[in-house]
């Protein structure tokens, strides 16, 4: 159990810095979105995965009310992560900005 | 003991990273590029509250982290429709 | 009647939720007289306001637990692998910068509210694309994709079977 719930603290911690690392590789904001969501949505399921697995080893009042509110906050990030991040896409392209070295571009063509 | 400190190092992990984005919230150089930085670290920031309320045994912390989460999500979309038409 | 069924139906989820949240506060089951009734009234509130989004264009079908359960497959089984084969496609390209991006047009052929939402935050979450925008009367779908391999691509190419998986669980 508490291997377990190393693994997935590992697992957590190295796709979050993945996520963050992106954030500085990539060259412009879609790319930057595609890293920061993926990653860190991943990552933090995997972090909080770890807490429901401490809270079931520990069992009890409080381990119980530990995994029900990590549980609830897994299932809203997972809804509004990708969300968000794609209301910061369409915001940035009807703001303007253009997708770095495109070779197509749709919404463009579309123009709205 | 030895569960509940590898919970916080791990939280504290996640605070260096939030370091990491806050240097990309500072850089830009757009402004949507900013908003992008904050979204992470708002994740980023929901996944240490977790932690650290499991670390410290206390349980507002969590509850907490599901608020910042749900209030977050709407300044994400506040951030969007400022982007697409300047403050209005 | 209809109105108030809608608003049970927002109570109902809006309490469970409040339940959940205050177990093992006191000596009434698992909960104390004070946050059953407060939780009652919140609860009850919250569904006057709300329950007119919620199931305004047909959103009764979503409550078939039939709908549920494929839905719980679905996350646990294909969209879980996808994820983590995104997270590894998102390290290698961290790692050798290699991107060829573009902004694709496709259609699923997906009509409802609730599909089109699964569909795209499943394929922002998958392997190296990004939905951007959503045509509301057409149902195209606008997709950032981070290694264009075709300007016009099929649904299959950019999201697997995934639109079947939308059709099946929210249309």
């Amino acid at each position: 159990m508490t291997i377990l719930m190393y693994v997935f603290l590992g697992i957590g911690a190295i796709f979050n810095g993945l996520g963050a690392v992106a954030l500085h590789r990539f060259p412009d904001v879609y790319t930057r979105l595609h890293g920061a969501t993926k990653c860190t949505t991943f990552g933090s399921i995997f972090s909080i995965l770890a807490v429901v697995v401490y809270g079931v080893a520990r069992g009890g009042d409080v381990g119980i009310s530990m995994v029900i509110r990590a549980v609830l906050a897994l299932v809203f990030l997972l809804l509004t992560n990708p969300t968000g991040s794609h209301a910061l896409a369409r915001a940035a392209h009807r703001a303007g900005i253009k997708p770095f070295k495109a070779v197509v571009d749709r919404l463009e063509e579309v123009g709205k | 003991m030895i569960v509940e400190l590898s919970l916080a190092v791990a939280a504290a992990v996640l605070l260096a990273y939030v370091l990491v984005c806050s240097l990309s919230l500072a850089i830009g150089p757009t402004p949507a590029d900013r908003a992008v930085a904050l979204d992470t670290i708002n994740t980023l920031v929901v996944a240490i509250m977790v932690l650290l309320g499991a670390a410290l045994d206390l349980m507002i912390i969590m509850d907490v982290a599901l608020v910042y989460a749900l209030l977050s999500f709407v300044g994400t979309l506040y951030l969007a429709r400022y982007l697409e038409e300047g403050l209005r | 009647m209809r109105r108030v069924a809608e608003v049970a139906a927002t109570f109902a989820p809006a309490f469970s939720v409040y339940l959940v949240l205050t177990a093992f506060s006191g000596e009434v089951g698992l909960w104390s007289l004070a946050e059953l009734i407060g939780g009652a009234v919140v609860s009850f509130l919250v569904a006057l306001a709300s329950h007119r989004l919620l199931w305004e264009r047909g959103g009764w079908r979503l409550l078939n637990p039939w709908r549920w359960a494929v839905f719980l497959f679905y996350l646990l089984g294909p969209f879980f692998l996808a994820m983590a084969r995104a997270n590894l496609d998102v390290a290698y390209r961290v790692i050798t910068g290699r991107i060829n991006p573009g902004i694709v047009r496709f259609n699923p052929g997906l009509k409802t509210d609730a599909g089109r939402t699964m569909l795209a935050n499943s394929i922002t979450l998958t392997p190296g694309t990004l939905t951007v925008d959503v045509d509301d009367e057409t149902g195209d779908f606008y997709v950032h994709w981070i290694n264009v391999r075709n300007v016009d691509p099929k649904p299959e190419e950019v999201c697997g079977n995934f639109p079947n998986w939308a059709k099946v669980v929210a249309e």
